[in-house]
């Protein structure tokens, strides 16, 4: 048990993290939302009248996969392309949340943490990189 | 129905579940899998796919109020989050091989057992005398929370039991695209013997990362379809948003049956298409 004055210290340095990590995750997911909602407009404008059907499971073309391929796709103008953008942002801000910790952990110089954030970042990373 | 009456009905559904699951605290992420196979028509793996985008938006939009109170606990958050992101990536790979069916009726199973969780619960508990040699010790992972009359600490017991449970939650979201935060709240309050505040909100924080790591492989499989996670992930976001807002002045008790009575329903109608078949 480590004495009371070091634990009353580790909890104010994890507060101050907290509210760092939350303005982190709400600026993440108002920019996510907003991309989407521009992409959604685009959508609705040019495809709102179209019938799209998810009732046979036919899977997102190439250029909807792959994270060189959504980029891409939004530079040249496309609406699903600009949506899939928000959506690769809202995937990025729970993983900018755990690079954030890697260095809150290691300004408080608590290695086993930093290396605990480290770890979850290489899982988060394998997830997510193109494959192939 | 064209693809904008479409998108206005779905932001329209998933606006309600987001808002009753953040009012109810029982969280609408594991009812937009079964709205949209059940009520939309969506193939599974598409469903799947927008639930795990609306799931990671919640998830963090509400982790973002709650970590200035002092509840949630990083490092006991963080530690976890390895076993859920190993569960959710290894969920995510078994996906591809399981027939949705099997999917259907496993996420009936989840749904009926939500529908019995706590949503909230006094803290009763005699406090754990601390024990200096125990896993939750060495790794400083005690700490406390705001109480009544000031700050009160808990020690954090069986890691180790803790950590494999969390694994089962992580599995379950990468199969099912759900965020599963009941398995993950019960990891924490009933086996780590953490206080259930402190569990509820850590386990929010947590649910983020754990849908994040499944994220990338089913946007990579093609899962993820932007004219479906669009509606869902902005309906979800601001019922959500509005959803929390009211917490403090609204009587949620009634509200919050009905919507465990909805969730039973679902889950019911879930496990009954899949052995059906018509998934």
């Amino acid at each position: 048990m480590p004495d009371p004055k070091t634990q009353d210290e580790q909890k104010q340095g994890d507060q101050k993290m907290d509210a760092q990590m939350g303005l982190l995750l709400r600026t993440g997911v108002l920019v996510s939302c907003a991309v989407m909602f521009a992409g959604a407009v685009l959508y609705l404008l040019r495809q709102g009248g179209e019938r799209e059907s998810y009732a046979v499971f036919q899977g997102e073309p190439a250029s909807l996969r792959s994270i060189s391929g959504i980029l891409r796709e939004a530079r040249l103008g496309g609406a699903r392309g600009l949506i899939q953008v928000g959506v690769l942002a809202m995937i990025a801000t729970p993983v900018m949340r755990v690079a954030f910790a890697i260095f809150g952990f290691a300004r408080q110089k608590q290695w086993t943490f930093t290396l605990v954030s480290l770890t979850v970042l290489a899982l988060l990373a394998f997830g997510l990189f193109d494959r192939g | 129905m064209n693809n904008a009456l479409f998108s206005a009905a779905l932001c329209g559904g998933s606006l309600a579940a987001g808002f009753l699951g953040a009012l109810t605290g029982l969280g609408g992420g594991v009812v937009i899998v079964p709205l949209l196979t059940i009520a939309f028509g969506v193939d599974m793996r598409y469903a799947i796919g927008a639930s795990l985008i609306s799931v990671i938006a919640t998830s963090s939009g509400a982790a973002a109020a709650y970590v200035r109170e002092g509840f949630s606990n990083v490092r006991v958050g963080m530690l976890l989050e390895i076993a859920t992101s190993l569960g959710a990536l290894t969920g995510a790979a078994v996906a591809a091989y399981v027939p949705t069916a099997g999917l259907a009726i496993l996420l009936g199973v989840v749904l009926l057992f939500s529908a019995f969780a706590p949503a909230h619960k006094e803290d009763r508990r005699d406090l754990a005398p601390p024990d200096p040699d125990s896993l939750g010790a060495k790794l400083n992972l005690n700490s406390t929370y705001p109480g009544p009359r000031g700050m009160i600490p808990y020690n954090v017991q069986r890691v180790p039991l803790g950590f494999g449970i969390m694994g089962i939650a992580g599995l379950l979201s990468g199969l099912l695209g759900i965020g599963s935060g009941a398995v993950k709240v019960l990891a924490m309050d009933l086996a780590m013997g953490l206080p259930f505040k402190v569990s509820t909100t850590t386990s929010n924080f947590m649910i983020g990362v754990t849908a994040a790591a499944s994220a990338g492989v089913y946007l990579h499989r093609g899962y993820i379809d932007p004219g479906l996670a669009m509606p869902v992930t902005l309906g979800v976001v601001a019922g959500s948003y509005v959803g929390a807002k009211l917490l403090a002045r609204a009587q949620v008790r009634q509200l919050r049956t009905l919507f465990r009575v909805v969730i039973l329903a679902l889950g019911v109608e879930m496990i009954y298409n899949g052995l059906k078949g018509r998934v």
